[in-house]
């Protein structure tokens, strides 16, 4: 299994992350490692087997649907690097064209 | 009296007798912060100010006689993963640098409750990724017992800042073996606990399927004392079952006679340290004469787990680490213009080498295609991993095995081989998957460095594996050696 550096701009850009030239060398040569070390699962016969996803036993834990207050929420709008009328302020989603 | 060196169970028994205040002992460890951190690194972040209001609060309540908890003007450290209200929790990240949460942890919220006394924050890798402590955004943080080995890892801060006794106990997280393998490498006792025993709400999560909250303590009886104080159900938290807490520190006075303890074969092979290797047939040896049973048994997947664990971890790290796109809090690189420039551009700058290289990884995995093959196998040999446990359980009341392949290495020497630094985690990674709990306690030196021993419990049953501990504390004496720091 080995990444070419094509592929690795592919995952950066899907995971939302820049790379410098050197770190899309390095990656491209560590994830492979990773990969390949990862590879002996797929040895595995797992036919009848069932994923594992928490061990709980845990399921579709309910609660009411109610209103309570964080007694927060100026302070958690305050966190946001800009803000408006007690309201997260973010750049526009669509380019101009 | 250095008050600072006492155990958690002898500070409270002084505070009570009016021996010293919480003040004495809040400043005894100010001060041992300021004659040895500036070696160790052990804190990112510390809070003198409000932890001395804590500590006179406290007193105060002492003086008062009325009914008094037991973390009541206590000092702890509390690894820079959990949100602290009003106080800055960066979990060694770049990208919250300045983060400054409006609401507590729920385990530190308890203990808030109880009147304890919060010192600071302290280091770990990254969003706990790593076993080292060196990719924390900031520093590395220095072994006590030689300053030019790690502490272990991500919970390495916690584990330094008690061995050093720059706190009389610490709180830590576990997903891979963040608590157990630094508890080991520093010389302290440190308990992972069940999956779901304590709540995690307000801790920045890593691998939410195998993310755990837990503790470092002096010796057994401590970790014991924590967990009763941190553990059960959260409605914050849907993931902590309404399983009862056990009375902890009634439990690990029994003997354990006739307890039945698993010898893994997996965990003794050919290549590993043969002094780690020498010390926990020692201490099974130890177990043996204090009247349990030493049982061979085998975990046929254990060679698995590791790679197992290394598509699940970052596939799901890949989905945790998406709320860190500069728009509600953290760094945000405001000049760049478009929303995706700032995505892109305050990851590149506020995320460092680890946590790319997992957010990469964990990406591929999940992405179109390979999910099946990754990310689905990966789970279903995690089943295989947990069924091997489970069976095994049925014949033993509890599993020893070493807690990390080695003593702790030197700092630089595992960093640039990623590999080579997650296969470290080979004997802590499994009863992760398996969602077990796991307690690390020191069982003797090797060339001057701590070793410790791994003890597995069933779920739940944290009170068996804390009796086994406190019991061979009771009969040893490798949990009171300290390092030596000038």
């Amino acid at each position: 299994m080995s990444l070419t550096k094509q592929e690795v701009e592919h995952i950066a850009k899907l995971a939302r992350l820049s790379l410098t030239e050197e770190e899309k060398e390095k990656y491209s040569r560590q994830l492979s490692d990773i990969l390949a070390y990862v590879e002996q699962l797929q040895k595995v016969d797992t036919a009848q087997v069932e994923p594992t996803s928490q061990v709980t036993g845990l399921l579709n834990v309910m609660r009411e649907d109610e209103i309570v207050d964080s007694e927060i929420e100026k302070e958690l709008i305050d966190c946001a690097p800009e803000k408006i009328d007690g309201f997260v302020k973010i750049p526009k989603i669509f380019a101009d064209k | 009296m250095e008050l600072n060196k006492l155990t958690l169970t002898e500070a409270i028994k002084g505070l009570r007798e009016k021996q010293f205040t919480s003040v004495d002992l809040t400043n005894a460890c100010f001060e041992q912060i300021e004659k040895f951190d500036g070696e160790v690194k052990s804190y990112i972040t510390l809070n003198k100010e409000e932890a001395l209001a804590q500590a006179e609060e406290a007193d105060r309540k002492i003086a008062s006689g009325d009914e008094l908890p037991p973390l009541l003007g206590i000092p702890v450290a509390v690894k820079d993963l959990f949100c602290t209200k009003g106080l800055r929790s960066t979990g060694a990240s770049k990208i919250l640098e300045n983060y400054v949460p409006p609401f507590d942890a729920t385990a530190v919220k308890k203990i808030r409750e109880q009147g304890g006394v919060i010192l600071g924050k302290v280091n770990l890798d990254e969003f706990a990724m790593g076993g080292s402590t060196e990719n924390s955004g900031f520093f590395p943080t220095k072994n006590p017992w030689d300053l030019d080995r790690v502490p272990g890892g991500s919970s390495g801060g916690s584990a330094a800042a008690l061995a050093a006794d720059m706190c009389l106990y610490s709180l830590g997280t576990d997903t891979g073996g963040s608590i157990r393998q630094p508890a080991s490498f520093c010389g302290v006792s440190g308990l992972k606990v069940t999956y779901g025993r304590v709540s995690r709400y307000g801790v920045m999560a890593m691998t939410s399927s195998l993310d755990t909250i837990g503790h470092f303590g002096k010796n057994v009886e401590d970790v014991a004392l924590i967990l009763s104080c941190i553990a059960g159900k959260d409605p914050l938290d849907s993931t902590t079952p309404d399983e009862p807490v056990d009375d902890y520190l009634k439990e690990i006075n029994k003997d354990i006679k006739g307890l039945k303890i698993g010898l893994p074969k997996e965990y003794f092979i050919e290549g590993m340290d043969e002094s780690v290797r020498d010390l926990i047939l020692a201490a099974a040896k130890k177990f043996e004469e204090m009247g349990a049973e030493i049982v061979d048994i085998s975990l046929p997947h254990t060679d698995l787990a590791i790679a197992a664990y290394y598509v699940i971890c970052p596939s799901e790290v890949s989905s945790n680490m998406a709320r860190y796109d500069g728009m509600r809090y953290g760094l945000s690189n405001r000049d760049d213009k478009t929303l995706e420039e700032i995505y892109n551009s305050s990851r590149e700058s506020g995320f460092g080498a680890e946590v790319k290289r997992r957010i990469m990884i964990g990406t591929y995995a999940l992405s179109s295609g390979y999910y099946d093959a990754y990310y689905k196998q990966a789970m279903k040999v995690r089943t295989l991993v947990r069924e091997d446990f489970d069976k095994a359980f049925e014949s033993v009341d509890m599993i020893l095995t070493p807690t990390a392949p080695t003593p702790a290495f030197k700092l630089g020497e595992n960093i640039s081989d990623p590999l080579k630094m997650y296969l470290g985690d080979v004997f802590t990674i499994p009863a992760s998957l398996a969602g077990i709990c796991g307690l690390s306690i020191p069982v003797g030196l090797d060339n001057g460095l701590p070793v410790g021993a791994q003890l597995l419990g069933k779920r739940f049953d944290e009170k068996t594996i804390l009796r086994a501990g406190h019991q061979y504390q009771q009969v040893t004496d490798f949990h009171k050696a300290k390092p030596d720091l000038k």
